[in-house]
């Protein structure tokens, strides 16, 4: 393994602009990526604070803190806030980050076109908020109590909150479909030479495929919501059955969105494995091609098997069994990565610092969740889990591990290089154990609560639920607290701490370890040849 | 690589990448029509093929001849959207049937409202296997429905169980939903089957 490593330190000859010019002009990607994490990490606690409402709430049978439309409305924010405004934020953060980092490139491709879909957010996020605050004004109308699946004919009948909220999700699309074409440009123009796609860092292949669904699925949903604002105010009756439409296309337009969403939402967090797990186990990834050709698949099937949401509609015996059977075959390439990653583990030299720790905890806790999953895609079974708490204690299970862990995993892993400093590593390892503790007591229960017939997005349930429920409101809380400890280790790193050297972990590999920590403002302005094969 | 060379293929991914957006977008609208496309093939019960009936004429069933030995349950059932002033009900709430004799049956409407209104019944039935053994030979939900203010009306609907009827279904409900038109349309006749 040898770079021929220049890094240029002269950023005297770029005029830098400072202040807050640096980071509104920015078009440097290591600023914008910062930009991105900070609104993903904001974006987090707002939306656990709705999170830990609902929980709260939740905590005792009857109504005690909100009302029905208010709880829903809270509902809907949490899925969209952390969908839409932490976790693709989060990822689109790394990548910023670390792409160029890891294929030697200078900057990403198109990076004013970067800068425009950074500031898009903070605008589409005031507008999401909006939507929240509108109904509390006189004529506001009334709360979206649709949940974030905005089916038709409630998102129709709702008031002028849903008007804000389809222009927030538009925003956001336009957000995340200009930051996909930029890393594809730059993974597929950028790389150092030598490097071949089959050579590039698994990270870079995971956000490559990410991006292409990305492109391929947000702007059916762009013309979903488009569709429903013509329904709102301008007559039309795409979704509505008297003018002739129908409420269930707008399901399908949705779910051809939502599902592959799921894997844009995963696979980043599985290319943040691939580095952390061969890192800490002293090992090169164990079958790079296989991860390779099982991601591709998980992404090709993943986009033609939305209609599992929607088992109950009333579909003919053939399309449910084609969308359960497309379903579980998915688990054979997931599968796959996980046996991969135990593979990687299998006898190497391993050490658990907090990266690793978040990495082994995603392959115990998503494949549980990808086990219920299973379940779920199972027709005879879905008729009775659909719409239960069954159904959110498996996504959570899915998204937390799958999604939010691997992006924690991945802020871990990288903090010493974007800020030099090393983490507290003895804070990060309690705020590890609080929140996977706090994360199982929460979602584990509701497995129970669901199978025992609770439904979900509704404010009050049956007094037999009421353990349970206490025992995951408990958690909730422990969970959503222990977030204040990983800001406060984030804020410390950042203002100081042990230096970190420019390899940070000793069994790192790769491009982005071979530029000094903290990484100078412009780094690889003479791109590294690789001269060896990587990993 | 020129830094020329290296724009130039910059602007060649950027151009083929932005047409894929514009025909994704394109590709969720093209699926309103290719939505009813694919309910008739795959055999999902869209709003469509219910409110117009069956594909499979009701002259084919009738040539089966009554079988008198079958008896089927059928209910009816409406509900009002809360936007439309109308109350709206089935006189007769069962029927026992047999297949392939028809009966008629009717619904009484009573507008509220001072004013004249227009409404559109979208019927579905459940289970929904036997959508498609429902004949309607006369229907109110065929039409748009206009009653001046304070009008009552009775609308009839005129079917007929196909002897076709799968052998475990016994009874199955017939269910109105009555929505208002907020802009009648005078081209959409769904009076198609």
């Amino acid at each position: 393994m040898s770079y021929t490593t220049a890094i240029n330190d002269d950023a005297h000859h770029h005029h830098n602009p400072t202040g807050w010019r640096r980071w509104l002009f920015s078009t440097n990607h290591k600023d914008i990526g910062t930009l991105y994490l900070l609104f993903a990490l904001s974006m987090l606690f707002m939306g656990g604070a709705s999170a830990m409402l609902i929980r709260a709430e939740l905590f005792q049978p009857g109504i005690q803190l909100l009302d029905p439309d208010l709880y829903n409305n809270l509902v809907t924010n949490h899925a969209l806030l952390m969908i839409f405004g932490a976790v693709m934020p989060a990822a689109a953060g790394l990548a910023n980050w670390m792409i160029p980092l890891m294929i030697g490139a200078p900057d990403m491709a198109l990076p004013r076109m970067n800068n425009l879909s950074f500031w898009i957010l903070p605008a589409a996020g005031t507008m999401l908020i909006l939507s929240f605050v509108v109904p509390f004004f006189p004529g506001g109308g009334s709360q979206i109590n649709t949940g974030w699946t905005l089916y038709p004919p409630l998102s129709v009948q709702v008031g002028m909150s849903m008007d804000f909220l389809i222009f927030a999700i538009h925003l956001l699309g336009i957000s995340s479909v200009l930051a996909s074409i930029n890393i594809i440009v730059t993974l597929l123009n950028m790389r150092a030479p030598g490097m071949t796609l089959m050579k590039m860092p698994m990270f870079c292949w995971t956000w490559l495929v990410t991006a292409f669904l990305l492109i391929l699925v947000v702007p059916v949903l762009a013309g979903g919501v488009t569709m429903l604002l013509f329904d709102r105010h301008f007559g039309t009756s795409f979704f509505d059955a008297a003018g002739g439409g129908d409420p269930v296309l707008f399901q399908h337009l949705f779910w051809f969105f939502g599902h592959p969403e799921v894997y844009v939402l995963l696979l980043p967090s599985i290319g943040v494995l691939s580095h952390v797990i061969p890192t800490f186990s002293r090992k090169p990834l164990f079958g790079y091609k296989s991860m390779v050709g099982a991601m591709i698949a998980v992404a090709t099937i993943g986009m033609v098997v939305w209609a599992h949401h929607q088992y109950t509609i009333g579909m003919s015996l053939g399309a449910v069994s084609y969308f359960m059977i497309g379903t579980i075959i998915i688990s054979i390439p997931v599968g796959l990565m996980i046996f991969n990653f135990i593979a990687t583990m299998w006898r190497g030299a391993m050490t658990f610092e907090t990266p690793m720790l978040f990495a082994v905890a995603i392959i115990m806790m998503f494949t549980f969740g990808g086990l219920s999953g299973v379940m779920l895609a199972v027709v005879p079974a879905d008729m009775q889990y659909h719409d239960s708490m069954f159904v959110v204690a498996h996504f959570h299970y899915v998204l937390m591990p799958g999604a939010v862990f691997g992006l924690f995993a991945g802020v871990f892993y990288w903090l010493p290089k974007w800020t030099g400093h090393m983490y507290d590593e003895k804070l990060a390892k309690i705020f590890f154990w609080v929140n996977v503790i706090g994360f199982n007591l929460t979602f584990f229960p509701q497995h129970f609560l669901g199978l025992a017939g609770m439904p979900r997005r509704i404010i009050d349930y049956n007094v037999m639920f009421t353990e349970f429920n206490v025992v995951s409101s408990i958690g909730a809380m422990i969970f959503g607290f222990s977030h204040l400890l990983l800001l406060y280790i984030v804020i410390k790193t950042i203002r100081g701490g042990e230096k970190a050297t420019a390899q940070v972990w000793e069994g790192a590999k790769g491009l982005e370890w071979e530029v000094p920590s903290p990484p100078p403002f412009h780094t690889w302005e003479t791109p590294p040849s690789i001269k060896q094969e990587q990993q | 690589m020129s830094d020329a060379d290296l724009t130039q293929k910059k602007r060649r991914t950027v151009w083929w990448l932005s047409f894929l957006v514009l025909g994704m977008f394109g590709f969720g609208f093209a699926l309103v029509p290719l939505y009813d496309l694919l309910c008739q093939v795959t055999g999902i019960q869209s709003v469509n093929i219910r409110s117009t009936g069956s594909a499979n004429a009701p002259y084919a069933a009738n040539l089966k001849g009554v079988n008198e030995s079958r008896f089927i349950t059928i209910k009816f059932d409406a509900s009002v959207h809360p936007n439309l002033p109308w109350e709206f009900a089935p006189v007769v709430r069962n029927l026992r049937v047999n297949p392939g004799k028809q009966y008629q049956v009717n619904f009484s409407a009573h507008n509220r409202s001072s004013s004249e209104v227009t409404g559109q019944a979208i019927p579905s039935v459940a289970p929904w296997q036997a959508t498609g053994h429902l004949n309607k030979l006369e229907c109110f939900c065929f039409n748009q429905q206009t009653l001046a203010g304070g009008e009552s009306v009775e609308m009839p609907l005129r079917f007929m169980i196909s002897p076709d009827l799968p052998k475990e279904i016994s009874s199955l409900t017939l269910s109105y939903s009555l929505m208002k038109m907020e802009k009648p349309v005078v081209v959409q006749d769904k009076a198609k089957g």
